[in-house]
C-alpha cells in the first residue's frame, strides 16, 4: 500500500511568529518546525503501514527550509520524501497551493493520502476537502479512528455532535485528528538515517502546472491590511460585598449568556 | 451582491450558527439567498425567510441525506454556476468546512476562513480574521469571484426581521466520486454534555480553588450553565482534576462564548489557551491577579462564596 | 546556621556510568562524539572537519559518521545564553587560511565606546574601565545566532549534529570512555513509559568530547568517576538577561557596578549588570550575580527588573519593547577551580563545563572555541595510525596545548579576582586591581573558595523593593519563562533533583532564586514544577541538582 502523508513546515511557536508587514505574508525565514498536527498524520501512516506493508511517502511544498520538516517525518520512519519548493509559489493561497499539492500527489498515485487536522500557522482546517476535490476521490475528516482493509478505510469522523463512520473506497484523502494516537518520537538511527533516504524536490513546472497558477497569480484571495487586535473593552472589576453573584447574572443576562 | 448563505441542519432544525450568518448577510444587503440540502427538508426551508433570506434554494435528494461534503459541493458548484451567485457563506463547522474547501477548488474560488466580521469597505467585501494566536487582526479580501468565506461559528447571532422566502427547489447529477464515501452510522447529539472544544460555555477551576473537593463548585455552575469543565495546568498537575481538561499553552485552545475562571491567576501559560473566549468572567480573591487585566468582568472576592450562589441564581432563572 | 550544602539531593553520580548495554548491532557508532552544539563543541567538529580532509584515510577509518554531535535543545542555539561580546581571536584562529570571512558572522556590530557606570539608587558613576575590561576590535553577538552558523560551517565539514538528543549516561569499559547513552524519550511524571516511549541509544565513539557548557552533565560526572577534581570547588554566578526593541540606537556597551547589589561583606553580592547595543534597533542587558550570595530574599531575575528602573536604564530603554529573556549560569572559579587534567582515555573536557571563563573580563566564548579547537587536534593526533586514544597518556597533548595557549595565561593572571570580591567590594577591588597591576603576582598566597552552597543562609527584607511587574518595563517570570519559548510537556519525568523536605528558609531561597518559578515554599518544604526549567543550572550550585530533562524540551531561545 502506498500511503501519502502531507506535511507543512511553519514557523516556530507562536512567540517567534509574525507577519511581514510589507509583503503581508507570514514570515517563514526564521526558526520552523513541522505543523504538530501533522506529526499525527505521519504516525497514522507508519502503523498502518506496519501493520500492512508498503511504503509511506512524504509530501510537503513549502520553502527550501521546509526539508527541517520533511526530515523529521522521515526519522519517524517514513520511506521517502517530495518537497514542492518553487520561490514562485510563495504567498499560494488554498487554490493555488491544492493546484499545485494535487499535480504533486497525482504524479505519485498513493492509496491513501492522510493530512493532520489543521495547520497552526493559518488555522485552517481546509486543505484536504479541496485537494479530494481536485483528485476527484472520496474524503473523510477529522478522523479519530481510522481502519484499512479490503481496500476500503472506515474513519469515525468527529463533530459537534459525536462521531459519524463513514467509510470509502481506495484511494481515499483522510484527515487525521490530534485525539487519532500519539506520535512516536524518531529513534536516534531514525534521525541519523533520514538523510540517505530518497527524496526529490520538484518546482511546479515540473509538475505540470503554470507559474500563473501558483503564487500570488495563482491566488484568489489576499491580505489587505494588518491591524492590531481589537481592544478587549473595558475591564469592569467589582469587589464582592455580598452581592457579587447577582452582579455577575446580571452582567451575563445583559449580554444574552445566561 | 448576489449571496448564497450555507444553512446547515441537524435532526430537522435549522442550526443558529447558519441564521446568524444569514441575518449578517441581510444587513450587507444586495441579493440574499439561504441554502437547504439534504433530505425531506422542504419544510425547514421555508423557516429561513425570517432571518432575512429573499430566497431559498433547496435540494432534496437521497444523496443529499446524510451530512456528507461532497454532494453538497456538487450541489453549491451548480447553483452558483447557474445562479450567479458571486459570494458563498458558511458558518464554519466540520462539515461545513470541507465543503466550503471541496467548493473551493471545484470553482478555484478564493476561500478566507476563520473571519469574525464581514463589512463592505470602499466597495467591497472585506472579511476580518485574527491571525498568530490572536495578536493580530488581518483584513481580507478577494482577487476574483465568486467569493467563499468561512465564519467563525457563533460569531453572528440570528435575528428574526420576519418575512418569508421564496422556496426554490432544484435538481442536480452528483459527480460519481462525490458519492464513494459512505456514512454507515451517524452521530446524534451526545447528552454528556459539551467537551471542552465544542462548548460554549466553559467553566474553569484553578489553585485558588484550595483543594481538589472543591472542583465540586466548578462543575455544579458548569452544570447549570449548560458548559463544560476545564482545569489549569497547576491543578492538573497537582492531580485535581484529568489532564483531558487543560486549557493553556500545553494543553487546549478554546474560545467559547462565555469563560468562567475560578481561582486563576491568569498567567500566559493559561491566557494564550483562553484569550479569544467572547467574555472572561475572573473570579479570585487576589486583587492583583494578572488575569484581572485582561478579563471582561472581574469580581475580587471568595470564590467559595460566590460560585455556589452564582450557581444557584443560574438554576433558578432557568427554571 | 542553615546552609543548603546541608541538604544534598537525591543524586548519585555513580549511577550515570554504565557500560553499553545495547546489542552491538543496536549500537551507533560514531567516529568522534561530541557533546554540546555551542561554541566550544562547533569549534571541535568545524577543526575536525578540516583535518579530515587532509587526512581522508583517517576519514575512511572513522566511518560512515565520522564526526557526531549531540545537542539537547530542540536545535543549534535553544539553549545557548551568554551577553554577548565575543573576542573574535579564536574564529580568526579557527578560520585561518580558510575561505572564511569572520565579518560574515552574524555580528550585532563592533564595540566603539565603552563606559563603565558605578550606580546608586539615584545616580550613575562614570568609573575608569578596568584594564581586563577593555572591549575595543570586539564582537557584540546573540550566542544562539552565532552558533546557528557555526553549525552551518561544521555541516559543510562534515559533522552530523543531532538535535532533541540528551547525553545521559556515560558508556565507560574500564577505565575507558566509550561513549555515551542518550536519553529516553516518552516517559510519564513517575518514569513509567508512556505509549510512545523510545528509549536512549548507546552512541560509541572512539574520541568522546564534552562541551556540554555551564554545569555540564557529564562533565561533572567525568571529574567524579575519574577523579579529576582540582583544589578548588567551581563556583557560578547566575545570569539572567532581556532583548529589547529600542527606538534610539544605544551607542556603546555599558556595564555597572554597584546598585542594585549589596556592596556589604555579608552579602557577597559579586556581580553587575551589562548593557549591550545589538545594532541599531535592539539592545541587550543583563544581571549576573554569583550564587555565593547569603540573603534567601535574593532573586536575580528580580534584580534585573529594578535595574531596569534606574533613570539610565530607562532612558535607553524608553519606548522599546521586550522580545527576548534567558538565563543562565557562568563559572567563575577560573583557574583555581580548573580540573586538575582535562583528559581522560578516550575522553576530552572543553569550555565553559571546566570553567574556562575570564571572570573579570566576563570573556568565555573565545576560550570555548580555541579549547574545542585543540580537543579536535589531540584527538585527531591520538587516532593516527598506531596509536589509540583509549591507552593513559594518549590524549595528555590536549593539556599540554592548553597550558601553552592565551586561556591559560589569562586565566592564571586573574585567578585571584573572584576570590578577593568574596570579601566585599571595596577590599575585592583593591584586591583586583593589585593583582592586575601585578599581572597576578598578587596577592602572594591563592585565595581559596567554597562551594556556593556552603554558605549559611539569612533572610531579609529584600524582596519588597523588588518592582511589582508592570508588563510594559518589568515582567514577572512566568511570562519571561513563556518568552523564552519553554513548553516541556507537563506529565515529563521531573528531572530536578532536590531534597523536598528542607527548612524553609532554604525552600524560600530557592524559590527566589529560580528564574523560571520552579520552586515553591510550601509547609514543610518545597514544590517542584519541573515543566517551567529553563536548565540555567543554578541549583546545582546551591544545593541540588540539574540533570538534562528529555531531548528537545526546555527553552527555545533565538536571541539571546
Amino acid at each position: 500500500m502506498k500511503i501519502a502523508v502531507c506535511v507543512k513546515h511553519v514557523p516556530e511557536g507562536t512567540t517567534h511568529a509574525r507577519i511581514d508587514p510589507q509583503t503581508k505574508r507570514l514570515d517563514r525565514s526564521g526558526e520552523g518546525a513541522i505543523n504538530a498536527f501533522d506529526t499525527h498524520a505521519v504516525e497514522e501512516a507508519l502503523k498502518i503501514r506496519d501493520e500492512q506493508g508498503g511504503e509511506v511517502l512524504v509530501v510537503s511544498m513549502g520553502p527550501p527550509s521546509a526539508q527541517d520538516s520533511v526530515r523529521k517525518a522521515l526519522a519517524m520512519g517514513a520511506d521517502g520524501a517530495l518537497l514542492v519548493s518553487d520561490e514562485g509559489a510563495a504567498g499560494s493561497d488554498l487554490v493555488a497551493t491544492t493546484k499545485a499539492l494535487a499535480a504533486a500527489l497525482e504524479g505519485e498515485e498513493p492509496d491513501l493520502v492522510l493530512f493532520g487536522q489543521q495547520s497552526s500557522d493559518s488555522d485552517g482546517a481546509v486543505l484536504w476537502a479541496a485537494v479530494a476535490d481536485r483528485l476527484r476521490r472520496p474524503v473523510i475528516s477529522q478522523a479519530a479512528e481510522l481502519t484499512v482493509n479490503d481496500g476500503k478505510v472506515t474513519g469515525k469522523r468527529q463533530t459537534e455532535f459525536g462521531y459519524d463512520t463513514i467509510e470509502a473506497p481506495l484511494p481515499a484523502v483522510v484527515a487525521v485528528s490530534d485525539a487519532i494516537n500519539e506520535p512516536r518520537y524518531p529513534s536516534l538511527k531514525g534521525i541519523m538515517g533520514a538523510r540517505s533516504k530518497p527524496q526529490r524536490t520538484v518546482s511546479v513546472s515540473e509538475l505540470g502546472v503554470g507559474d500563473d497558477e501558483v503564487g500570488e497569480a495563482g491566488s484568489r484571495t489576499l491580505v489587505q491590511a494588518l491591524n492590531d487586535p481589537p481592544p478587549r473593552g473595558e475591564t469592569v472589576k467589582i469587589e464582592d460585598d455580598g452581592s457579587a453573584a447577582e452582579k455577575v447574572v446580571e452582567y451575563l443576562a445583559e449580554r444574552k449568556l445566561v | 451582491m448576489a449571496t448564497a448563505v450555507f444553512l446547515e441542519h441537524h435532526e430537522g432544525e435549522l442550526l443558529k450558527p447558519s441564521l446568524g450568518v444569514l441575518s449578517k448577510t441581510a444587513e450587507l444587503g444586495g441579493d440574499v439567498a439561504g441554502v437547504v440540502l439534504g433530505s425531506g427538508v422542504r419544510e425547514l426551508a421555508a423557516g429561513a425567510g425570517a432571518y432575512g433570506a429573499a430566497k431559498v434554494y433547496v435540494a432534496d435528494k437521497p444523496e443529499l441525506e446524510r451530512p456528507m461534503p461532497q454532494p453538497r459541493v456538487d450541489a453549491l458548484a451548480k447553483l452558483v454556476r447557474e445562479k450567479a451567485i458571486d459570494t458563498v457563506l458558511f458558518a464554519a463547522s466540520v462539515l461545513s468546512a470541507d465543503v466550503a474547501a471541496g467548493l473551493s477548488a471545484r470553482l478555484g474560488a478564493g476561500l478566507n476562513w476563520d473571519l469574525t466580521d464581514l463589512v463592505q469597505q470602499d466597495g467591497s467585501l472585506v472579511g476580518k480574521r485574527p491571525a498568530l494566536g490572536d495578536s493580530v487582526y488581518v483584513d481580507v479580501g478577494w482577487s476574483a469571484e465568486p467569493r467563499l468565506a468561512l465564519i467563525r461559528a457563533g460569531t453572528f447571532e440570528p435575528k428574526e426581521s420576519g418575512g418569508d422566502a421564496e422556496v426554490e427547489e432544484f435538481d442536480l447529477e452528483f459527480e460519481d466520486f462525490s458519492l464513494l464515501a459512505t456514512m454507515l452510522e451517524q452521530a446524534h447529539a451526545e447528552s454528556e454534555g459539551p467537551s471542552i472544544e465544542e462548548a460554549d460555555v466553559i467553566v474553569a477551576g484553578g489553585r485558588g480553588l484550595g483543594s481538589p473537593d472543591n472542583f465540586k463548585l466548578v462543575e455544579e455552575l458548569a452544570q447549570a450553565l449548560g458548559g463544560a469543565v476545564a482545569a489549569t495546568r497547576a491543578v492538573v498537575d497537582a492531580g485535581w482534576y484529568p489532564y483531558a481538561t487543560q486549557v493553556g499553552q500545553t494543553g487546549k485552545t478554546v474560545s467559547p462564548k462565555l469563560y468562567v475562571a475560578c481561582g486563576i491567576s491568569g498567567a500566559i501559560q493559561h491566557k494564550v489557551g483562553m484569550q479569544s473566549a467572547g467574555t472572561i468572567v475572573a473570579i479570585n480573591k487576589d486583587p492583583n491577579a494578572p488575569i484581572f487585566e485582561f478579563c471582561d468582568l472581574g469580581v475580587v472576592g471568595d470564590l467559595h462564596e460566590i460560585v455556589p450562589k452564582l450557581t444557584e441564581l443560574v438554576r433558578s432563572r432557568k427554571s | 546556621m542553615t546552609r543548603p550544602a546541608d541538604y544534598p539531593p537525591p543524586f548519585n553520580p555513580r549511577g550515570y556510568v554504565v557500560g553499553p548495554s545495547d546489542p552491538p548491532e543496536e549500537r551507533i557508532d560514531v567516529g568522534v562524539l561530541i557533546v554540546g552544539g555551542g561554541p566550544a563543541g562547533l569549534a571541535c567538529a568545524i577543526r575536525l572537519g578540516q583535518l579530515l580532509e587532509e587526512n581522508p584515510e583517517l576519514a575512511e577509518r572513522l566511518g560512515d559518521v565520522p564526526i557526531a554531535v549531540l545537542e539537547k535543545g530542540k536545535g543549534v542555539g535553544a539553549h545557548l545564553v551568554s551577553g554577548a561580546v565575543v573576542n573574535p581571536r579564536g574564529l580568526r584562529r579557527l578560520f585561518r587560511g580558510r575561505d572564511v570571512r569572520i565579518e560574515d558572522a552574524p555580528w550585532y556590530g563592533r564595540v566603539e565606546h565603552e563606559t563603565v557606570y558605578f550606580l546608586t539608587a539615584g545616580t550613575a558613576l562614570k568609573v575608569p574601565t578596568p584594564p581586563t575590561m577593555r572591549n575595543d576590535g570586539n564582537f557584540v553577538a546573540s550566542l544562539s545566532q552565532l552558533s546557528r552558523w557555526l553549525a552551518e560551517h561544521a555541516e559543510a565539514g562534515g559533522a552530523m549534529i543531532l538535535p532533541e538528543t540528551a547525553a545521559e549516561k556515560l558508556l565507560v569499559t574500564g577505565a575507558r570512555t566509550v561513549g555515551v547513552r542518550t536519553g529516553d524519550k516518552g516517559r510519564g511524571r513517575d518514569g513509567e513509559p508512556l505509549p510512545n516511549f523510545e528509549p536512549g541509544s548507546d552512541v560509541t565513539a572512539k574520541v568522546t568530547v564534552l562541551a556540554e557548557g555551564t554545569q555540564g552533565h557529564l562533565t561533572g560526572i567525568a571529574i567524579d568517576q575519574f577523579g579529576l577534581a582540582g583544589e578548588n570547588p567551581q563556583v557560578w554566578a547566575l545570569g539572567v538577561k532581556e532583548v529589547w526593541k529600542v527606538r534610539r540606537p544605544l551607542d556603546r556597551v555599558i556595564h555597572t557596578l554597584g546598585w542594585p547589589l549589596r556592596g556589604g561583606r555579608k552579602y557577597r553580592e559579586f556581580g553587575g549588570s551589562f548593557i549591550y547595543p545589538m545594532g541599531a534597533d535592539m539592545v541587550t542587558l543583563g544581571m549576573v550575580v554569583g550564587l555565593d550570595y547569603r540573603d534567601a530574599e535574593l532573586s536575580v531575575h528580580d534584580l534585573l527588573q529594578e535595574l531596569k528602573t534606574h533613570r539610565l536604564v530607562r532612558r535607553i530603554l524608553a519606548g522599546g519593547e521586550r522580545v527576548g529573556w534567558g538565563a543562565k549560569t557562568i563559572p567563575e572559579g577560573g583557574f583555581l577551580a580548573f580540573p586538575y587534567r582535562f583528559h581522560a582515555p578516550g575522553l576530552l573536557l572543553c569550555g565553559d563545563g571546566v570553567g574556562l571563563v575570564n571572570v573579570p573580563a566576563l570573556k568565555g566564548i573565545h576560550y570555548a572555541i580555541e579549547s574545542g579547537r585543540l580537543a579536535a587536534e589531540a584527538a585527531v593526533a591520538a587516532l593516527q595510525p598506531g596509536r589509540t586514544p583509549w591507552t593513559p597518556g594518549a590524549l595528555a597533548s590536549y593539556d599540554e596545548a592548553l597550558r601553552k595557549t592565551y586561556i591559560w595565561k589569562d586565566l592564571e593572571r586573574v585567578r585571584n579576582m573572584r576570590p578577593a570580591f568574596g570579601h566585599g567590594l571595596v577590599l575585592g577591588g583593591a584586591v583586583a586591581g593589585a593583582a592586575t597591576t601585578s599581572f597576578g603576582k598578587l596577592p602572594p598566597r591563592d585565595l581559596h573558595t567554597e562551594p556556593d552552597a556552603a554558605h549559611s543562609l539569612f533572610r531579609t527584607t529584600r524582596s519588597r523593593r523588588y518592582p511589582a511587574p508592570d508588563g510594559k518595563l518589568t515582567f514577572d517570570k512566568l511570562s519571561s519563562v513563556y518568552l523564552s519559548g519553554n513548553k516541556t510537556r507537563d506529565d515529563a519525568p521531573n528531572h530536578v533533583k532536590v531534597q523536598t523536605e528542607v527548612p524553609e528558609e532554604v525552600a524560600l531561597m530557592w524559590e527566589r532564586m529560580c528564574p523560571a518559578q520552579v520552586y515553591e515554599a510550601k509547609d514543610g518544604g518545597v514544590e517542584v514544577t519541573a515543566s517551567n526549567c529553563v536548565q540555567c543550572g543554578a541549583i546545582t550550585a546551591k544545593g541540588g541538582r540539574l540533570t538534562p530533562p528529555e531531548g528537545g524540551s526546555g527553552p527555545e531561545y533565538t536571541l539571546t
